[in-house]
C-alpha cells in the first residue's frame, strides 16, 4: 500500500466513523422512544439510497480525464476540507461549543416524544427521522468515498474502509445501547479537516500541472504542516478572544477550559 | 422550481456558508496552472494559499460570532 492509499483508507474511515457516530444517536434517540423496526428500516432504505449514488457516480468520475478529474477533486476536497478546519479550529479555540452527542440525544429523545403516538405498526416519524439522519451524514461520506477512491482508482477501498467504519460504530453502538458521547469526535473532525485540505492541495495542484518536491512524500510534509497550521490558529484564536472579550454563550475560552480543548 | 431548490442543495452542500473560502479555492488553483503552464514551479503556491483562506475563513467567522453576542 502506498503512502496516499493508506491516507485515502484512513481518511474515509475517520470521517465514515465521525459521521455513523452522529447517524447513530439519532437513530438511537427514535428508536428508544419510538419503533425500532420503522428506524432500522429507515437506515436500510438510507444506506440503499447511498450505495446507490455511489455505484452510479463512481463509474462516471473514474472514466473523466485524471487531470481534470484531480484539478475538480482536489478544489471540492479542499472546500470541505477548510469549512471542517474552521468549525475545528472554532471549537478548539472555545468560540463555538464542542459537539455534544449527549446532549443531541435528549433533544431528538423530546422531539420524538413530543411528535405524537403512532396509529399503525408502521411509525412514519421513527423511518423519516432516521432515513433523513442517515442519508445527511451519509451523503458527504459518500462523497468523500467518491472523490478519494475515483481519484486513485480505488473506490472499492474507499468502499470498504467506510463500511468497516460503519460497521465498528455499529456493533459499538449496539453494545453500549447508548450515544458514543466518549468518541472524541472533535478531534476526529480536525484529523478529517486536515486529512482533506492536504489530500485536497495535492491533487488540485497536480491536476493544476504543478509537480510536487517528492511525489506523493510530499504528502509526509503537507499533512504535518496543515495540522500544525490549524493548531497555531486555535492557540492564537484563543489567546486573541481571551484578552479581547468574553466567547460564546458568555463564556471566555479560558472558562470554557478543557472542554474546549483540541482532544477533549 | 424543483431545480431550483436541487442547484440551491447542491450549492449549500458544496459551497456552504463561506462562498468566499470557495472562491479562494478556485484562484489558488487557477493560479497554479497559470505557474505551470509559464514552465516555472507551481508547487508553492497551494500551501501558503490555503493557509491564508483558512486564517481568513476563521476570523470571518469569529467576527460574524463577536457581532452576534
Amino acid at each position: 500500500m502506498s503512502a496516499a492509499e493508506i491516507g485515502l483508507a484512513l481518511s474515509v474511515f475517520v470521517a465514515c466513523a465521525v459521521e455513523a457516530v452522529e447517524a447513530l444517536t439519532i437513530v438511537l434517540a427514535v428508536g428508544t422512544t419510538r419503533s425500532w423496526s420503522s428506524a432500522l428500516s429507515g437506515v436500510a432504505a438510507a444506506a440503499l439510497a447511498l450505495a446507490v449514488i455511489v455505484a452510479a457516480l463512481g463509474p462516471a468520475l473514474t472514466s473523466l480525464p485524471i487531470d481534470l478529474l484531480r484539478v475538480a477533486i482536489g478544489g471540492l476536497l479542499l472546500i470541505f476540507g477548510l469549512q471542517w478546519l474552521r468549525k475545528a479550529v472554532m471549537r478548539a479555540a472555545g468560540l463555538k461549543p464542542m459537539h455534544d452527542e449527549l446532549a443531541i440525544f435528549s433533544r431528538e429523545t423530546e422531539a420524538a416524544r413530543a411528535a405524537g403516538g403512532r396509529r399503525s405498526s408502521f411509525d412514519a416519524y421513527a423511518f423519516t427521522i432516521s432515513f433523513k439522519g442517515v442519508l445527511l451524514e451519509g451523503l458527504e461520506v459518500a462523497f468523500i468515498v467518491l472523490t478519494f477512491g475515483a481519484n486513485q482508482h480505488h473506490v472499492a477501498l474507499a468502499a470498504a474502509a467506510a463500511g468497516a467504519a460503519v460497521l465498528v460504530v455499529s456493533v459499538a453502538g449496539a453494545a453500549a445501547r447508548a450515544p458514543l458521547a466518549r468518541v472524541p469526535e472533535n478531534t476526529m473532525k480536525l484529523a478529517v479537516g486536515v486529512m482533506l485540505s492536504s489530500f485536497g492541495m495535492f491533487w488540485g495542484a497536480e491536476g493544476a500541472g504543478a509537480s510536487w518536491p517528492g511525489g506523493e512524500a510530499a504528502l509526509l510534509a503537507i499533512i504535518p504542516g496543515t495540522l500544525a497550521t490549524a493548531l497555531a490558529l486555535a492557540w492564537t484564536v484563543r489567546r486573541v478572544a481571551s484578552t479581547s472579550g468574553r466567547g460564546r454563550d458568555g463564556q471566555t475560552p479560558a472558562e470554557a477550559g478543557g472542554r474546549a480543548t483540541v482532544g477533549a | 422550481m424543483r431545480a431550483r431548490r436541487l442547484l440551491e442543495a447542491v450549492w449549500e452542500f458544496v459551497v456552504g456558508d463561506d462562498w468566499l473560502t470557495a472562491l479562494g479555492v478556485v484562484l489558488a488553483l487557477a493560479l497554479t496552472a497559470l505557474l505551470a503552464a509559464a514552465g516555472s514551479s507551481a508547487w508553492w503556491a497551494m500551501p501558503p494559499a490555503v493557509a491564508a483562506l483558512l486564517v481568513h475563513s476563521v476570523w470571518r467567522a469569529a467576527r460574524r460570532q463577536a457581532q452576534d453576542v
